[in-house]
């Protein structure tokens, strides 16, 4: 090891005491294990930190929260797999005994042969591992993904195809559908979002986007022309739609910051109430 | 007489500081120097950190989007069913949790039977936490089992929607703390989903919003809400309105929904806001990111045009 990786280092370290201490003091009145608290808020700032010292380039401490998150995660999922799905599900409407054995309340008349179905297939999952019964783990794996696609499909088919093309059918003449004339139009206009002005303009947006959109797509014609300018149009719907989201995703990330910088302004420094 | 706050002070030092680096940065790139992406990296710790310091906020004003969902609450006859899903983990908290918070409050206070659920197994512990630590001390008449109830975590994603669409004791026999569910009251006459006012997920990942859509509120015409991470939310959009009544999208959604709320009830008007707190560090920083893609832009056609040139 380098010395100047080893002055890092052991300022690193020192620094981390030093805070645990004053962390410690700190809490002494609100925690009977106040030092505990105070390693544990102190590392939790330290792992924060060195998350985001990646923004300055790659480095150990990253490296080593990054592999903590990833080993801590896959273990807490595994854990809480186990308990919430085996135990908690599959154990209370298998058997009494069982269940007695986990202290958990056996749930009597809902016993069923073909719960034992996902045992076999767990089973048969974890012959995955075996070189020479792998090839055991394709068939609950197949049934996995086909009854995944087969709840999917449905589910996708009304909500995501006909209820959204039901959707873009909307009144292009009054807000909802009761189009009473010009006269009527003209002596209730409104600027409100909730005017029937606004709202015909926000219908006539979703009517334009959609059939320009869908023109952009359409590959079997030249964009020339009328065709080519509403295809242009579709274009530009679909790059506002995508800054949308990018703006979106931009707040969510600040968002996030946010939650980490105020952890380490509140609880770790306390500088903030 | 002019009176400054702290919060207006910090305000205008930030804008200072801001503007001033920023003019220095645009000056810099006139000149052809390199800027270090690590300085744009210190631009936005500093508009996300100053308006923490100083509690900067800004008013929000609930957009139609969000007002619906309010609307909807508010106008519920009271002790009506309201089933409220917190399917997010800590590192989507700060962004949804302040949502979980208000909706909590807006629905206790209006008197419905509230329902507190989770399907994501780091949800349990959060939904303890809000309503425990955020929600429960500001309402301490309210009764377990009869005002609200806790049925926690339960595994199964997908799975556990499409059999609660249709039998709700069948995956939740018990609540979070053992109790059959047979035995409390808010569940008398509740057979499946469909016997609830009002559904509400809050979450941004998978199983979420969109998987309440797509197994329970949507095949059972359901009215659902939703409130979502920022990521997700240009996803909801096109099921507003016909298959959602309303959208939180990331904390903008949020604050604006507390802002309603705080207005509107005057014992809430001094609460914590994390919503409209965080909007402080959002609305800066994008000013900032707007800063630098203009300065971008500026630097790239000043290029073009003098390559055009020679």
């Amino acid at each position: 090891m380098r010395k100047s990786s080893l002055m890092v280092l052991a300022t690193v370290a020192t620094l981390f005491i030093v805070s645990w201490i004053f962390k410690g003091i700190a809490l002494e009145d609100i925690y009977e294990s106040n030092y505990l608290q105070g390693f544990l808020l102190t590392f939790s700032a330290f792992l924060t930190l060195s998350i985001m010292s990646f923004l300055y380039k790659d480095n150990p401490f990253y490296k080593f929260s990054e592999h903590l998150f990833v080993g801590v995660s896959a273990a807490y999922a595994m854990v809480v797999g186990f308990w919430t799905t085996i135990v908690g599900n599959l154990v209370p409407r298998l058997s009494e005994s069982l269940s007695n054995f986990f202290q958990i309340p056996y749930q009597e008349g809902t016993y069923n042969f073909f719960y034992y179905l996902p045992v076999i297939f767990g089973l048969m999952l974890l012959m995955r591992l075996s070189k020479k019964h792998g090839w055991m783990s394709r068939i609950p794996l197949a049934f996995i993904i086909g009854t995944t696609a087969g709840l999917n499909f449905i589910g996708y088919l009304r909500s995501d195809f006909t209820n959204q093309i039901a959707a873009t059918f909307i009144p292009l003449l009054g807000a909802a559908g009761e189009w009473k004339g010009i006269g009527d139009f003209f002596s209730n206009l409104s600027l409100s979002a909730g005017g029937q002005l606004v709202m015909m303009l926000s219908n006539w947006v979703i009517f334009l986007g959609v059939f320009c959109g869908l023109i952009y797509f359409f590959f079997s014609r030249e964009h020339t022309g009328l065709f080519g300018k509403a295809s242009r149009v579709g274009i530009w719907i679909l790059m506002i739609t995508f800054g949308a989201s990018f703006g979106y995703t931009v707040m969510g990330r600040i968002s996030l910051l946010v939650g980490r910088i105020t952890f380490l302004f509140k609880d770790w420094l306390g500088i903030i109430s | 007489m002019l009176l400054l706050t702290f919060s207006d002070i910090g305000l205008i030092v930030t804008l200072v500081i801001i503007a001033a680096g920023l003019g220095l940065i645009l000056k810099l790139a006139l000149k052809g120097k390199e800027i270090d992406r690590r300085i744009i990296f210190i631009f936005i710790f500093f508009s996300v950190a100053s308006p923490i310091i100083f509690q900067i906020k800004f008013s929000e004003k609930a957009t139609a989007v969000v007002k619906s969902i309010y609307d909807k609450i508010d106008n519920l006859p009271e002790g009506s069913k309201i089933l409220i899903s917190f399917d997010f983990d800590p590192a989507m908290a700060p962004e949804v949790q302040p949502m979980a918070i208000v909706l909590g409050r807006h629905a206790l206070i209006k008197g419905h039977e509230v329902v507190f659920m989770s399907l994501w197994t780091t949800g349990q512990s959060l939904l303890t936490e809000i309503i425990n630590e955020y929600i429960l001390p500001d309402f301490p008449e309210k009764q377990e089992f009869i005002d609200y109830v806790t049925l926690g975590f339960k595994a199964g994603n997908e799975g556990v929607l499409k059999v609660i669409a249709t039998d709700f004791k069948k995956m939740f026999p018990v609540d979070n703390n053992g109790r059959p569910l047979d035995s409390i009251p808010i569940f008398d006459g509740v057979k499946s989903c469909s016997d609830f006012d009002l559904v509400i997920s809050i979450g941004g990942g998978k199983p979420g919003p969109k998987e309440w859509i797509l197994f329970v509120t949507d095949p059972s015409n359901i009215p659902m809400a939703v409130g979502v991470a920022a990521v997700i939310a240009p996803q909801m959009y096109p099921y507003y309105p016909a298959q959602v009544l309303g959208i939180m999208g990331g904390v903008k959604g949020a604050a604006e929904y507390e802002s309603e709320f705080i207005g509107n009830y005057e014992r809430f008007k001094d609460m914590k806001t994390p919503g409209l707190l965080t909007m402080g560090p959002q609305t800066l920083a994008h000013t900032v990111i707007m800063a630098f893609i203009i300065i971008g832009n500026i630097i790239y056609f000043r290029k073009r045009k003098k390559e055009a040139k020679s």
